[in-house]
């Protein structure tokens, strides 16, 4: 009864500390800032190459905020797509015709990746963060037990297409391929958000007993998430490795990036809350900073230590004010 | 009635678990894998507990161990720490800096190591808990606070210390280095603040239920601090450790060993729940004890160090797995 009453007091407010809100001023922001600080901000030209930078952790986002907003964690993705580009490189070998074949296998190696993890985490109760965690280790050793300890071969022309090249719009220039194909993914995601199953998936993330007791299969779609996560980090390893070539490295560190986007987004660790948009707009806003941070001068060093500042008061904006609903962490 | 009648069926599955505590486990499961490792290294053969294996398991399982014993109680709480492999960099570097050579500078180095891991923990600790930030975030964002600082600050190794300090990385008596000695005393420490005091068991009421906890007038706050200050202070005797090691702070030794990720895969394999309240101190130092033995014997037998990590993230997944089927027999 008081749990309806304090919901209907002031729904607003609760919208407001999840929602998209935040993060969309802060990116319309830095966005702005952009334009003043770098001559290429310009015209759309220089937009479009940050959309296409920022593409394949736009793309992760959504992948780990379906696995986030039900209530885990995703810590495999950057050993993911490390594997998939090493794995890539190794069977195409430079060899055109063998992009045709690559490009699904490596849709389904993602996806059952993604199969096990969910396996793992929902039929035999192991915590998702650890489940992942082994999975990453495992990852990390077997490609590069399979590769001999550095990675061999090397990606077709048309492999590199969808992360390099673009095609000619009036107006707008040159846009990325990968730009579209981000269009298209976002367009899929708030679908799949909006429809029942993306619904039910948030509501796993909240309060999964009594989805359950609702006859929710929340196995299963704990499992889907998993499985989602798994195909946009072979997604993005296409991306990157179209955009960045074949390295060990590609990956490194991806998987705690994507996490903060997906938090700086506003989306709640232990599920329950937050957008996919607001998860996506994350992304772009991190990518968008780290731009910013270069064309200001900022070395290195500092970049990471300013990501680290902004991510915990960017948690702290959104959590303080707040009731302390839920504090137990799930799994 | 109904409780009786379900009671009865259960209750020699009920003694089965009782037998099969994670600990006992984790000690049965060392000593199966010190018989295994003697014959397959035999085999080849080699002696895996002479007295340089047994040196070896033992140094390799020092540093760890000292960080995995601060970071059983951060889990114990429900909370994680993921600052803890830079903050070992930066306190190795501390200590050696601060030292420079002079063995009259070693006790105002250690002491002045230990005052900043504190710090580190204290803001970590007053992060969680006054700004209401997820613990994920707040040590992830302050790992790359510190990340940025060592990035912008050192370019490699850097600092003396003096021959007297280095002995303690060294020094040993019979086959037992003086340095797992301490660890251990250490860990006898921690096992008696988690088990014989009152803030011990704060601790794993705090874990159990942090909103129960408070509600029965503990100041979970204060415990969350505490425990925090506890590990970042574990974190800094092993920066300590690993300085008079090498001879030198180096701003990497921390992260290239991945403590972070480490030091939680090696409590939970010592049946520590991720979500906290249950486990404690001898299940994580029999985990070391298994990572470090696992280490040693795939060394002599001159595996890759890829399949290393392969097995590790097998064997923590498994292990887990067999913990949580454990916990569903006793239900």
């Amino acid at each position: 009864m008081t749990e309806t009453s304090t919901v209907e007091r002031k729904p607003r407010r609760i919208r407001l500390a999840d929602g998209t809100g935040p993060v969309l001023a802060v990116l319309a922001v830095l966005l702005i800032a952009l334009a003043f600080v770098g001559p290429a901000y310009s015209e759309p030209a220089g937009y479009l190459a940050l959309l296409k930078r920022a593409a394949p952790l736009m793309i992760l986002a959504i992948g780990q905020y379906f696995v986030i907003v039900s209530g885990g964690f995703d810590l495999s993705v950057g050993s993911l797509v490390t594997a998939q580009v090493v794995i890539a490189a190794r069977l195409i070998d430079g060899e055109e015709g063998a992009t045709l074949w690559v490009i699904p296998l490596l849709l389904v190696t993602g996806a059952l990746v993604g199969l096990v993890n969910g396996l793992i985490t929902t039929r035999l109760l192991v915590p998702s963060f650890i489940v992942t965690l082994g999975m990453l280790l495992v990852l990390d050793g077997a490609v590069f037990l399979w590769t001999g300890g550095s990675p061999r071969g090397a990606l077709s022309e048309a492999f590199r297409v969808v992360g390099r090249e673009g095609f000619e719009v009036p107006l707008l220039g040159s846009v990325p391929w990968s730009v579209l194909l981000l269009a298209a993914l976002v367009v899929a995601a708030v679908l799949f958000m909006r429809g029942g199953t993306g619904r039910t998936l948030v509501a796993i993330g909240d309060n999964d007993k009594s989805v359950r007791l609702g006859g929710g299969r929340v196995e299963n779609l704990r499992t889907l998430a998993f499985v989602l996560s798994g195909i946009s980090a072979a997604i993005a390893a296409i991306l990157l490795g179209g955009f960045a070539g074949v390295s060990a490295q590609v990956g490194e560190g991806l998987e705690f990036r994507v996490i903060t986007a997906v938090v700086l987004g506003g989306v709640v660790l232990g599920g329950g809350r937050g957008s996919v948009v607001a998860a996506m707009a994350g992304a772009l806003t991190l990518e968008a900073l780290f731009s910013l941070l270069n064309l200001l001068g900022v070395a290195g060093g500092l970049e990471s230590a300013v990501q680290g500042v902004i991510i915990i008061a960017a948690v702290a904006y959104a959590s303080v004010g707040r009731i302390p609903f839920r504090t137990r962490r799930s799994t | 009635m109904a409780a009786s009648t379900t009671a009865a069926p259960a209750r020699p599955a009920r003694r089965l678990a009782g037998l099969l505590q994670p600990t006992v486990i984790v000690y049965l499961a060392l000593v199966l894998l010190l018989i295994v490792g003697s014959i397959l290294v035999a085999a080849r053969g080699g002696m895996l507990l002479d007295q340089g294996g047994i040196l070896n398991i033992l140094t390799r399982s020092t540093a760890l161990g000292l960080v995995a014993i601060g970071q059983t109680m951060v889990i114990l709480t429900g909370k994680l720490d993921l600052s803890v492999a830079y903050l070992i960099g930066l306190c190795s570097l501390i200590g050696a800096e601060t030292m420079g050579g002079d063995p009259g500078m070693i006790v105002p180095a250690v002491l002045l190591t230990l005052a900043c891991a504190a710090g580190v923990g204290l803001v970590n600790g007053l992060v969680i808990t006054k700004l209401k930030v997820n613990a994920f975030i707040a040590t992830l964002g302050m790992a790359l606070i510190i990340r940025g600082y060592l990035e912008s600050a050192y370019s490699g190794p850097s600092g003396d210390v003096p021959r007297a300090f280095q002995h303690l990385g060294y020094a040993r008596i019979g086959p037992i280095p003086v340095s797992a000695l301490l660890m251990l005393a250490l860990a006898g420490l921690a096992w008696w603040y988690l088990m014989r005091t009152k803030g011990g068991y704060h601790v794993y009421a705090v874990g159990g239920d942090e909103e129960v906890a408070r509600f029965s007038g503990i100041r979970s706050d204060r415990t969350i601090i505490t425990v925090h200050v506890l590990c970042a202070v574990a974190a800094g005797l092993a920066g300590l450790f690993l300085a008079s090691r090498l001879g030198s702070g180096a701003p990497w030794v921390g992260v290239d060993a991945g403590y972070d990720l480490e030091s939680i895969a090696a409590v939970v394999l010592g049946g520590t729940l991720l979500a906290g309240g249950r486990g404690g101190v001898a299940g994580t130092i029999g985990g070391v004890l298994i990572l470090a033995t696992l280490d040693t014997i795939f060394d002599d037998l001159g595996v890759t160090p890829f399949f290393k990590d392969v097995v590790r993230g097998a064997v923590l997944i498994l292990a887990v797995a067999l913990y949580a089927r454990r916990r569903g027999l006793l239900r």
